[in-house]
């Protein structure tokens, strides 16, 4: 995290250019198919927030923060709010708490797929857990 | 909710109502509006007084509680409504009163008022429940409502002494008699007064019967300020005036009385009712009556005289259960006491009420209550000086005032204590009427004090904070209204007697009211009857005694200093104080590391010992997996890598060994079958690792390692004894299946219902959705937590700077 | 295998029992990780280990292994690394504000006797 003058960290910084698209687009694939596959909005939100990381490590704070200008708190309010809000939205439909929803459709490109509205409330929790991770780190690093 | 009801929840109503009122109106005292209330629900009890004349009674039933068997039953008789006129009636007077007495400008009006109606409500639904529970409910309101009005000058230290003493001396009693009545319900099955009433000579062959007996008692003793509890009394009188006039003296510590009334048909039965209740009562009559004389304040003199006439009230209520053990003609006798009881309570509440006021006005005019300091105010004050010459005139029980005849009635029922001739009163019996006939004499003595070292002699101008002079007649109206009841029902008793003695001696002694009507009949001369000759006595030696008091009081100073209730009390409260401090600092000694070996300690200990109980110590190998060679060399690599963590010797290398344990349990998980497990803890493992990294600059280095060998050996014990019951646990937990997992549920309806295939996901997301949403909660306050410990300090020491 | 793996738990029990009662913080903030580890292990194996296939459908197995354990502990695996972090910034900002890291001289009450 401390940048010196001189690092010889070239070949870091060069593959994490890559590695960082490639970890995060695996998180998101991991993220989606969690409801088949394992994965979900943990491991998901956790591998991306290891992305970033990863990029912390080989650039330096303020550079991480001027690629990703994202308030990380902010991150975790609305994740929160897209978890209770799919809860909540249940009652309208005159269903308890959180209950879900899913139906079948025919989409162009994907075929035959299932959409739930436990996706919306695995973003929130994806959300969450990326902007929690990224709070603690980032507060952390900032401290010294 | 019938009308009943109603006026029972109207001053709680309003207690919420009044805070508002003092918004719209500035200008007008919140009294007048508080007003209101007490006078309605007195005209409204007043229409019930017909049908109560003609022995009916009226309930009314809200169900409230019905599973416990609780339901909020208003019950009124005579005994009932009586009360409920004297807290209402009394309780108008007191708020007009307060009126004058309270400051609008000085004094915070909105808590005073809104804590007189608490207390209103609370009495009123005391005397006029009919379910125990209710009633205790209330009773602790007014315990309460009591303790805040005393403490209400809450910058002075006296009121805040006495609103304890009195909030711990009555609550103790409370909960006592809180016991008994959970014992009532126990022998009776019912909460319900009346029912527990019809099935009364059940119940005293129970065992538990003394026992509820002793409880119940506790409660009404502490509450009515009975010897030995009536220390709190005095202290009490901290409150303002109008307050101590209408709780501390008309209602509140009536409702021990109350108590003791209501639960006779119960509890008469047995003989030692008859003896504890009618000896506590008398001793706390002469007690009381004999400290009255040495008291310089004339709130404490009224505060023991308030006690000694409880106790002569309760006596009376003693003696009148009595009449249990007899029949036909000679219980009547003994029922005269009970009326007695009754009718010297309504006197109580008329004469205690208007001195009280009397002392509030030369507190108010004078600026002191300090009897040493005041004198010959007669001149000044005729009006004030009128109220309080009938007051203690009635008080000290001569003619023509309501207070001689309750006195003669008094005297008439210890003489027939003296002849009964059961529970060895034959040989006891005497005492009655002799301590009775003493403690009238101190009585008789202190009323004189309080009325003629106040009023008569030389006015001692120099020495008062004010110059004294008539009260306004806003002040004055109470009293006089007091103060002319006193005369009517002096000369017309038997007013009372059909109206309202007569219904309530029935409610009472029900049983043997209805076998034969007893009839209340309260005449002014009853020829030369030993009672009279006993009046004469008491004047006469009373006379004597107020002469040359002077020279006698020397005889308070042989009472012991040390050994008083009141040093006992605050010598306990401070043991306890001390005791329990130190009992706590024993343990909580503010090192985490011992908290956490009770911790410990009490779950493996506890954990084992419930394991022994249900004799789960088993081993079922039947079902066990056979063992893998991958899984083994994880295990070895866990057990080691945590090993040396213990002998780790840098903050590096127990880091690096607490991932290598995390990477080999990810790694576990995948063996396990559980591939989300081993991909989560994968990934925190690593940030968690780069996280320790992070603060690894800000971390203490290791420090020579702990050389006390005590410290290690506990330590090595609770550890030891954590792990072996873990081990016991795991083992017997996988042993035994006492029912189906829940998890087939889940593994059937994932795709059915959920439309999904990874059943852990599903789980997380939509069955258990709950949990998890409130998990992300717990981290995100962990994140707002870490945030803050940082951030704020930066931001704190940058405005600093 | 439940047996061995019982044997471990309890081992991880202890060793994470004794660093937590230690005086320093750092040890016991690391005790505090492996007893996380050692309950989570606790609960995998109370509700069997190896006893079917991996708990997703499409792999059409006759039997599965129990998936609310793993439900479970993946809420706690989480919770305890927000839990960890938070307790890991406390040690260290509370080190830098008192200048130690000993328990027996991080007691809260000295001052009231």
């Amino acid at each position: 995290m401390k940048t010196k003058p001189k690092t010889n960290d070239l070949i870091l910084q060069t593959v994490t250019k890559v590695a960082t698209f490639v970890i995060v687009l695996f998180s998101i694939h991991i993220f989606f198919a969690g409801h088949y596959t394992p994965g979900g909005g943990f491991i998901g939100g956790l591998m991306t927030s290891s992305a970033i990381i990863l990029l912390l490590l080989a650039f330096d704070l303020k550079t991480v923060k001027a690629i990703l200008p994202v308030n990380y708190l902010l991150l975790v309010a609305v994740g929160l709010v897209f978890s209770v809000g799919t809860g909540t939205g249940a009652l309208f439909f005159d269903a308890p708490f959180l209950t879900h929803a899913f139906e079948y459709f025919d989409l162009p490109l994907f075929g035959h797929t299932s959409l739930h509205t436990a996706v919306l409330f695995d973003t929130g929790v994806y959300l969450v857990v990326i902007g929690v991770t990224m709070t603690i780190i980032q507060t952390i690093g900032e401290s010294e | 909710m019938s009308m009943l009801h109603w006026s029972i929840l109207l001053p709680f109503i309003a207690a919420i109502c009044i805070p508002f009122t003092g918004k719209i109106t500035r200008k007008i005292h919140t009294g007048w509006f508080v007003l209101a209330v007490p006078i309605a629900i007195f005209l409204y009890l007043c229409t019930l007084l017909p049908k109560i004349k003609e022995h009916t009674t009226i309930m009314e039933s809200v169900s409230w509680i019905p599973s416990l068997d609780i339901s909020f039953d208003a019950y009124v008789d005579g005994l009932g409504l009586l009360f409920a006129m004297l807290i209402t009636g009394i309780g108008a007077l007191v708020t007009l009163y307060s009126i004058f007495y309270m400051n609008k400008e000085k004094e915070n009006l909105v808590n005073f008022y809104v804590f007189l109606l608490l207390f209103m409500g609370a009495m009123l639904g005391v005397v006029l429940s009919d379910n125990l529970i209710v009633l205790y409910t209330f009773w602790e309101f007014t315990s309460l409502s009591s303790f805040l009005l005393i403490g209400y000058w809450n910058d002075r230290k006296a009121s805040r002494y006495g609103a304890q003493k009195s909030l711990l001396i009555t609550f103790l009693g409370g909960l006592s008699m809180l016991g008994g009545f959970i014992a009532l319900y126990v022998m009776g099955d019912t909460f319900s007064i009346r029912e527990l009433i019809s099935m009364a000579p059940e119940l005293i062959q129970h065992p538990l019967f003394y026992f509820s007996m002793v409880l119940v008692l506790l409660g009404a003793f502490t509450k009515s300020a009975q010897f030995p509890f009536h220390i709190w009394l005095p202290d009490a009188m901290e409150a303002p005036t109008p307050v101590s006039a209408y709780l501390h003296s008309a209602t509140m510590v009536k409702a021990g009385i109350y108590l003791v009334a209501r639960l006779s048909p119960i509890f008469a039965l047995s003989a030692e009712w008859v003896w504890i209740v009618g000896l506590v009562g008398i001793i706390t009559l002469f007690w009381g009556s004999f400290n009255a004389i040495r008291q310089h304040d004339l709130k404490g003199i009224l505060a023991f005289s308030t006690i000694s006439q409880l106790g002569m009230i309760m006596s009376m209520l003693g003696m009148g259960a009595a009449a249990l053990h007899y029949t036909g003609n000679d219980s009547g006798i003994y029922m005269a006491a009970t009326a007695a009881a009754i009718f010297h309570l309504i006197n109580h509440a008329t004469f205690k009420g208007s001195l009280f006021m009397v002392v509030g006005i030369i507190d108010h005019e004078t600026g002191t209550r300090d009897i040493r300091k005041l004198g010959g105010l007669m001149t000044f004050m005729p009006i004030t000086f009128t109220i309080a010459a009938i007051g203690s005139f009635s008080m000290a029980g001569l003619p023509p005032f309501n207070g001689f005849l309750s006195k003669e009635m008094f005297f008439k029922s210890t003489l027939t204590m003296a002849n009964a001739d059961f529970l060895s009163l034959e040989t006891w019996g005497i005492l009655f009427p002799v301590i009775a006939w003493i403690a009238s004499v101190f009585t008789f003595v202190y009323c004189m004090i309080l009325f003629f070292k106040t009023f008569t002699g030389k006015a001692k101008l120099d020495q008062l904070p004010k110059k004294p002079h008539e009260a306004p007649i806003g002040m004055l109206i109470s009293p006089i209204i007091l103060v002319s009841l006193v005369i009517i029902w002096g000369l017309f008793p038997n007013m009372l007697a059909e109206t309202i003695i007569e219904p309530a001696v029935a409610a009472i002694q029900p049983v043997l009211y209805a076998a034969d009507p007893y009839h209340v009949h309260i005449s002014m001369w009853h020829g030369l009857q030993p009672e009279l000759w006993m009046t004469i006595g008491v004047v006469a030696l009373g006379f004597i005694l107020y002469k040359t008091y002077p020279s006698w009081t020397g005889i308070y100073k042989w009472l012991p200093k040390r050994f008083t209730l009141n040093n006992a009390y605050n010598k306990g409260l401070s043991w306890m104080d001390i005791g329990s401090n130190r009992l706590t600092r024993g343990y909580m000694n503010g090192n985490i590391h011992d908290y956490l070996v009770y911790i410990f300690g009490f779950t493996f200990i506890i954990l084992l010992y419930m394991m022994w109980r249900v004799d789960a110590f088993t081993i079922n190998t039947t079902s066990v997996t056979p063992i893998g060679i991958y899984e083994v060399i994880l295990a070895v690599i866990l057990v080691t890598a945590s090993i040396m963590i213990l002998f780790a010797k840098s903050r590096l290398t127990s880091i690096i060994l607490l991932g290598t344990v995390g990477y080999t349990v990810s790694l576990l998980f995948v063996l396990f079958r559980a591939p989300d497990l081993a991909l989560t803890q994968f990934v925190i493992e690593t940030v968690s690792t780069s996280l320790f990294l992070l603060c690894f600059y800000h971390l203490p280095k290791y420090k020579p390692k702990e050389k006390r060998v005590r410290f290690k050996v506990t330590n090595l014990i609770i550890a030891l004894g954590v792990g072996v019951t873990m081990t016991l646990l795991a083992l017997s937990s996988h042993s035994t299946k006492l029912f189906d997992s829940i998890s087939e549920y889940y593994k059937q309806v994932t795709y059915k219902e959920a439309g999904g295939e990874n059943m852990v996901n599903v789980i997380l997301v939509d069955f258990r959705g709950l949990d998890t949403m409130f998990e992300i909660t717990v981290l995100a306050i962990a994140a707002i937590g870490i945030y803050t410990m940082i951030k704020l300090r930066l931001e704190r020491k940058g405005g600093a700077e | 295998m439940e047996i061995l793996m019982s044997v471990v738990i309890g081992i991880l029990f202890t060793i994470a029992t004794y660093l937590v009662l230690s005086k320093s913080l750092l040890r016991i903030i690391v005790g505090t990780g492996l007893l996380s580890h050692a309950a989570h292990l606790l609960i995998l194996t109370m509700g069997g280990l190896k006893q079917g296939a991996v708990p997703i459908l499409s792999e059409n197995a006759n039997s599965y292994v129990d998936p609310l354990p793993q439900a479970l502990i993946l809420t706690a695996i989480v919770i305890s690394f927000g839990v960890t972090s938070f307790f890991l910034v406390l040690a260290y900002r509370s080190y830098q504000e008192l200048g130690t890291d000993n328990m027996d001289e991080l007691r809260g009450n000295k001052s009231y006797e």
